[in-house]
């Protein structure tokens, strides 16, 4: 075919020129807060040993479920965005890559040193239990830096964004959240898109086997393109998780089998918290079909955004959501605030707080769901279960 | 060989290179990619979504 001059329209705002030696990023520096997290197994160690209370041993969740709310309340939100004209610039500079890459090395060496305090620390069974929630946060947020990594076109991160899974056994959610959570996003054929009248106990389940079956499923159908079998050394899956078994078979063969059920605890807990964000992205939310049987794509009003700082800077900016799915590849630095985005009523720490009591979260959610949907119920995504019941609720024709 | 460029991304399908990993191989034309594969970069749009990439 020919050089077609076909012109593709980039979704650029006005041009305005901004030297890029001149803007400044007030963000720059604090993304290094996000090196707190991998930190936390030495933090607690420390503040148990500075205080002599075995309570810093929980200190990873007082960090997430207590501190991280507060600061969101104190420090408040920002709809700052950088300049159109900078986002180019700002992707290629290498420093924010660097803060995600370092997070990893530290990961480890937490985790080599939480199976330490385990097995020869001389820790009380309670102690012991607050360090593994410690670690099943770490756990949690290092899936939010592999996330951010495996979502980047070079193999390399690609790579990091497995090795950051590792610790949660959850692998596959590299596959699942590129190709098919981006892809299926706000309709009800995801199972991580949440449902208006789904509890968060109820979405954990249908999430976490749905998007283990869905994985297997668009790995294997890439395999047998290419002429293999899904049980092959190539299935990306299998390789991620024979990185979880080498790593705990490594570290029980070290430390002993003591530290083999907390570490399996950690990860259960870390990839539930993952997902209890998950449920309050895009909760509720329903991209509609069109005449042709395909969905609208995905635009702003399909993920719930906040701006709280405390936990953007913490989550590298996942919670500005809305530009994210519009542009996936984007690196968190440079990601926008949208105006037409639904905003929670508090950051992702709070939120997620709220959604581990559903009564408390229908109670918050579902009126902001309805008046973003102008009280009009059969826009949203329903849980089939419940649909009579809100439709009848709502006052819509059943 | 004929291009096809994913609006949303900017990712580049071209039929010369194929994309082994996805499975196309080298010289696979763009009419034998399944209409329901999405561009592997990005996920936000569908194959049908591609427009001619010219050189």
């Amino acid at each position: 075919m020919e050089a077609a001059a076909h012109h593709h329209h980039h979704d650029h705002g006005p041009e305005v020129d901004v030297n890029p030696a001149t803007w400044r990023d007030p963000k720059r520096y604090a993304w290094l807060l996000g090196l707190i997290v991998p930190l936390l197994p030495f933090l607690a160690w420390g503040l148990v040993e500075l205080t002599g209370l075995g309570l810093f041993w929980f200190y990873g969740p007082i960090l997430v479920f207590v501190i991280f709310p507060l600061l969101d309340i104190v420090v408040g939100v920002d709809a700052e965005n950088p300049p159109d004209s900078i986002i180019k610039w700002l992707e290629q500079d290498r420093y924010y890559r660097w803060c995600t890459y370092a997070f990893l090395p530290l990961q480890y060496a937490g985790l080599v040193f939480a199976c330490w305090l385990w097995a020869d620390g001389g820790l009380s069974m309670v102690d012991s239990i607050g360090l593994a929630l410690t670690m099943g946060m770490v756990s949690g947020i290092a899936i939010n830096t592999a996330h951010e990594l495996g979502h980047k076109r070079a193999s390399m991160e690609k790579w990091l964004s497995k090795v950051a899974l590792a610790q949660s056994g959850y692998g596959h959610f590299f596959i699942e959240h590129n190709r098919g959570h981006h892809v299926r996003v706000a309709t009800p054929e995801d199972p991580a898109s949440a449902r208006l009248g789904e509890g968060f106990w109820a979405f954990l389940p249908r999430t976490v086997s749905g998007s283990l079956g869905s994985a297997w499923e668009i790995e294997r159908a890439r395999l047998e393109r290419g002429g293999h079998s899904a049980w092959s050394i190539h299935n990306d899956i299998l390789q991620a998780w024979a990185m979880t078994i080498v790593l705990f078979a490594a570290l029980t063969a070290i430390f002993g089998l003591v530290v083999l059920p907390y570490l399996l605890g950690q990860a259960v807990l870390g990839f539930s918290l993952l997902e209890v964000v998950n449920y309050l992205e895009h909760y509720g939310l329903r991209r509609q079909k069109k005449e042709d049987g395909r969905y609208e794509r995905c635009r702003a009003e399909h993920s719930w955004n906040s701006n709280n700082v405390a936990s953007n800077v913490l989550l590298y900016h996942l919670q500005r959501h809305s530009d994210h799915h519009a542009n996936p590849t984007r690196r968190y630095q440079a990601l926008r605030h949208v105006d037409e985005a639904p905003q929670l009523p508090a950051g992702y720490a709070g939120m997620i707080l709220l959604a581990t009591c559903p009564p408390l979260w229908r109670q918050v959610m579902d009126r902001r769901l309805l008046a973003h949907y102008d009280g009009d119920v059969t826009r949203a995504n329903i849980q089939p279960r419940a649909e009579r019941r809100l439709r009848a609720r709502y006052g819509a024709a059943a | 060989m004929s291009a096809w460029r994913c609006p949303s991304c900017g990712y580049v399908y071209d039929e010369d290179a194929g994309n082994p990993r996805e499975g196309f191989q080298p010289g696979t034309a763009w009419s034998e990619v399944p209409d329901d594969w999405h561009c592997p970069d990005c996920g936000v749009r569908d194959k049908i979504d591609f427009e001619p990439a010219g050189e």
